[in-house]
């Protein structure tokens, strides 16, 4: 299938913003939504909405059966091993919380180390924080180079016979490095350490095989996935969800409560407590399949042509500066100018209708580590085309224009 | 609204050229606000004398052109300046924003009205108006707090 005419598949792209037309470069935040996405949510809610795994009428058993589909569509999709192995969450905020927690209740001691890296957004630090807090962990940061990259041998200086865990992002959302994650699963495993991968960004921009990679944990985002708001999946190794206590008490998640014991269900419902999101599970099947239509591998070069080029085009302009030059980039030009702070970079790309994200994008200590306050930050996704770089280097010119350098 | 009416050439003089940057000597009462949304940072230092006249005012701070600027503004204006008339021009910068109020105080020059004022353009953008008003509201914090 062919990028040409994509923009007609999300009706966001039908508005103007100030007059001109959407040019939306904040996918890493959070990506748009193909109608076929949005049309499954409001025929699931027309025609088949009914709470899931509860009730024996029909809508139940409908409703059941296609969430349970899109279980098995995420299994097969990121070729996992069995599907208790597929846990739902509101994001993938929450499915590291959720081995953090669990993981951490029944298998971190005071003194055992967890090794996280510099270029970790807040989701995958804070929750580890908190076990550094409630059970005298450490917290160890392999250290972001040069480039804005991290080298495997930073992993091997930084593990111990006291690391307990290791947990990295797959791709940075400021430096768009794409961390070595066989070469660190390869190690993990030499020293039996279980490695989370917080695949936030990674997910919709990669090939996606669990265990290929080998990781025992790896967190997604649906909404970065062209998929709905509220939902996030966690793969957990059977090993793990077999062993690991549950998350949060409620419905669903119970084999038998009495008044002296309860006994809980076995994965995935150990870890679903609660009504859990419906109409976003359902209608992510479709969020698959429409990344399966284009072909996750042509994605992948799509957005590598249109970064090549932005990186090109932004690196003519001396006044921007890029940042970080990692080897293995994808989809992420973070960037400031001299004299412009990012928040005013943003207000005047909007007037272009050019939509970026200005911040720390969730992490301080990158942006401690690179001495600044803030970046701005264009992110590709599957929607965007080289014209759309084109309006954006137009835009950071007015950005000089205005504030007259 | 257009970009320039945001972006005025006041409000660009103050964010280039901030005026009262740095700790004011012997300053008596301070406070500091952050915005960790987007990283703003301001801290604002001054002297509140037995007559309750602010004699010196000052502010350190990293931020937009807008936060920069409205800092800057706010020492150049109170400075030198009572207590309770910082108060009440405080309250009236924050209704302007907020409720798109004038600001008509008489014992302000014109220029000082037309300086404060040009910070009026942020009304119309939403998600800057905290930008605008950090400063004032850590004005007002810092007068109720002595070192």
């Amino acid at each position: 299938m062919k990028f040409d005419n994509i923009k007609s598949k999300f009706p966001i792209f039908k508005q103007k913003i100030k007059g001109k037309p959407l040019i939306y470069l904040d996918s890493a935040n959070s990506s748009q939504k193909p109608k076929t996405v949005i049309d499954e949510m409001s025929k699931f809610y027309e025609t088949e909405f009914s709470n899931v795994g509860r009730s024996v009428h029909t809508l139940a058993v409908k409703a059941t059966n296609k969430f349970e589909q899109t279980r098995d569509i995420v299994k097969s999709y990121v070729n996992a091993k069995y599907r208790e192995e597929i846990i739902f969450t509101k994001g993938a905020t929450e499915a590291i919380n959720l081995v953090a927690n669990t993981y951490g209740e029944k298998f971190i001691k005071e003194g055992d180390e967890i090794l996280v890296t510099e270029l970790e957004h807040h989701s995958n630090y804070v929750p580890w924080h908190y076990l550094r807090k409630k059970k005298g962990a450490i917290i160890k940061f392999a250290l972001v180079n040069g480039n804005g990259e991290i080298d495997i041998d930073e992993f091997k200086n930084q593990i111990t016979d006291k690391t307990k865990m290791i947990a990295f992002t797959h791709i940075s959302n400021v430096t768009g490095a794409i961390l070595p994650i066989k070469k660190i699963t390869d190690l993990a495993k030499s020293k039996n350490i279980p490695v989370l991968i917080d695949g936030t960004q990674g997910a919709p921009h990669s090939v996606l095989d669990v265990q290929d990679l080998g990781c025992d944990f790896y967190a997604i985002s649906c909404h970065k996935m062209y998929g709905p708001n509220g939902l996030g999946i966690l793969y957990a190794k059977k090993k793990w969800v077999d062993v690991l206590p549950p998350y949060q008490g409620g419905g669903g998640m119970i084999n038998e409560v009495k008044k002296d014991d309860i006994t809980y269900a076995d994965s995935p419902n150990k870890f679903e407590a609660g009504t859990m999101q419906t109409a976003e599970v359902v209608a992510f099947a479709n969020s698959i399949k429409f990344i399966k239509e284009f072909g996750i591998k042509n994605i992948e070069k799509h957005e590598s042509q249109i970064l090549e080029y932005g990186l090109e085009k932004l690196r003519k302009d001396n006044s921007v500066n890029i940042i970080g030059n990692p080897k293995n980039r994808a989809s992420i030009i973070s960037f400031t100018i001299k004299g412009i702070h990012p928040h005013d970079i943003a207000t005047i790309l909007d007037d272009d209708g050019v939509a970026i994200r200005a911040g720390h994008h969730c992490c301080q200590i990158l942006h401690d580590k690179l001495g600044i306050p803030a970046s701005a930050r264009a992110s590709i996704g599957v929607y965007n085309s080289k014209e759309d770089i084109d309006v954006l280097s137009e835009s950071i010119k007015k950005c000089k224009k205005v504030f007259q350098i | 609204m257009e970009l320039k009416e945001l972006y005025q050439e006041i409000i660009l003089d103050h964010a280039k050229n901030p005026r009262n940057k740095g700790k004011c000597e012997g300053y008596n009462h301070d406070a500091k606000a952050h915005n960790p949304l987007c990283g703003d940072k301001v801290h604002i230092y001054l002297k509140l004398d037995k007559d309750k006249n602010i004699s010196d005012l000052s502010f350190e701070g990293e931020g937009c052109a807008i936060s920069l600027a409205s800092a800057s503004i706010l020492t150049d204006t109170l400075k030198g300046r009572d207590l309770q008339f910082s108060t009440k021009i405080t309250d009236d910068f924050l209704n302007m924003l907020k409720n798109k109020s004038k600001i008509t105080l008489n014992s302000l020059s014109e220029n000082q009205i037309t300086t404060i004022s040009s910070l009026s353009g942020v009304q119309e953008f939403p998600m800057r108006i905290k930008c605008a008003t950090m400063a004032w509201h850590t004005l007002l914090s810092a007068l109720k707090k002595k070192v």
